[in-house]
């Protein structure tokens, strides 16, 4: 059962990767481009700073070798792209299932398309939306290399408490649900998770690495593209994986009946 | 009400615990590696020497909103 379950939220994965690509590809490459473009005008203007300066005291700049390129830029645009976004969808899609394993009929009187559709809609809350609102996506250019370790804790700090308090909140909602009845359940469990979240965000140090000169409308594509292939995937992945184990459960509640001769 | 007796249970149940336990452990585990490699490798921490793999999946990273350069 679980095992078929993870099949399946894997090649809903895979197919969520596809889309995502598609709309990367065309809507998040053009600002990575020109971020990268802006990181090489930056260098240029650094280095000829620096022979500016050797210059006036008379010495001639020892020429530095460009950095040897490891990956060219139409493999990382192109097939390296295709590869990173569809590993990390169908992982996605393969965690999706286990959330739902766990969660089928725990979360309340659901069926598993409205099941698939909340866990979608709490996933990408808890993992994407709210630790992007704290610490947004960055095209290459912004960022610090030698705070990448302080910048990666941070970030997969703020998921794990967000997702936690998520998972906190789903909890205190069927406890209350009860006493208080389905929506205003929802509305305290909802409220407690942004309180616990705002607070969070609050207190971790925030991280601002934008150059000086940036522009804004590259910075402000990458990341609307950025969170338009997280609505993509979550999106695919609830609605596919929701319709598909409906059908499935359907089917075989179909067959039962027809077996005890309805 | 001979068709009572007759009734299928067609309310699905949960699935059990003991019985997911085991595939959200390790199907987990490996996934969250795969997370791991688009999303961390040869950045913060690394398992493998070198950078291909950063530079390789270098435009996804920062798509997917993880912390890079
Ligand atoms: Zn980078």
């Amino acid at each position: 059962m679980v095992g078929t379950l993870l099949i399946r939220g894997m090649l809903i994965g895979i197919v969520a990767g596809i889309l995502s690509f598609a709309f990367l590809k065309t809507v998040g490459e053009p600002a990575v481009d020109r971020a990268i473009a802006f990181e090489t005008q930056m260098d240029e203007a650094k280095d000829k700073a620096k022979a500016d300066e050797a210059m006036a005291k008379g010495m001639s700049m020892p020429k530095e070798d460009p950095e040897p390129e490891l990956v060219s830029r139409p493999v990382q645009a192109g097939i390296g792209l295709f590869t990173g976004v569809t590993v990390y969808n169908t992982a996605f899609g393969g965690l999706f299932a286990l959330a739902f394993a766990l969660t089928y009929r725990r979360m309340g009187d659901f069926g598993p398309r409205t099941t698939a559709a909340l866990l979608a809609i709490s996933g990408i809350v808890a993992v994407y939306i709210a630790p992007n609102l704290k610490y947004p996506a960055n095209p290459p250019s912004v960022g610090d290399p030698d705070t990448i370790s302080m910048r990666t804790g941070l970030y997969f700090a703020m998921i794990a408490i967000s997702l936690a308090a998520m998972i906190a909140a789903w909890m205190l909602r069927n406890r209350l649900v009860a006493r208080y009845g389905d929506w205003n359940a929802a509305l305290i469990a909802g409220a407690a998770y942004l309180v616990v979240v705002v607070i969070v965000a609050l207190a971790l140090p925030t991280v601002n690495e934008v150059p000086e000169g940036f522009p804004a409308v590259v910075l402000w594509q990458f990341r609307t593209a950025s969170m338009g292939a997280q609505i993509i995937m979550w999106a695919t992945i609830g609605l596919a994986f929701g319709a598909w184990t409906e059908r499935a459960e359907t089917s075989r509640s179909g067959l039962r009946l027809k077996a005890a001769g309805f | 009400m001979t068709s009572a007796t007759f009734a299928p249970t067609a309310e699905p149940i949960a699935i059990p615990i003991r019985e997911a336990l085991p595939w959200v452990v390790f199907a987990g585990l490996i996934l969250m590696l795969a997370i791991y490699f688009v999303g961390a490798e040869e950045g913060a921490t690394s398992l493998i020497k070198g950078m291909y793999v950063h530079e390789f999946v270098h435009d996804g990273r920062h798509l997917l909103g993880f912390p890079c350069h």
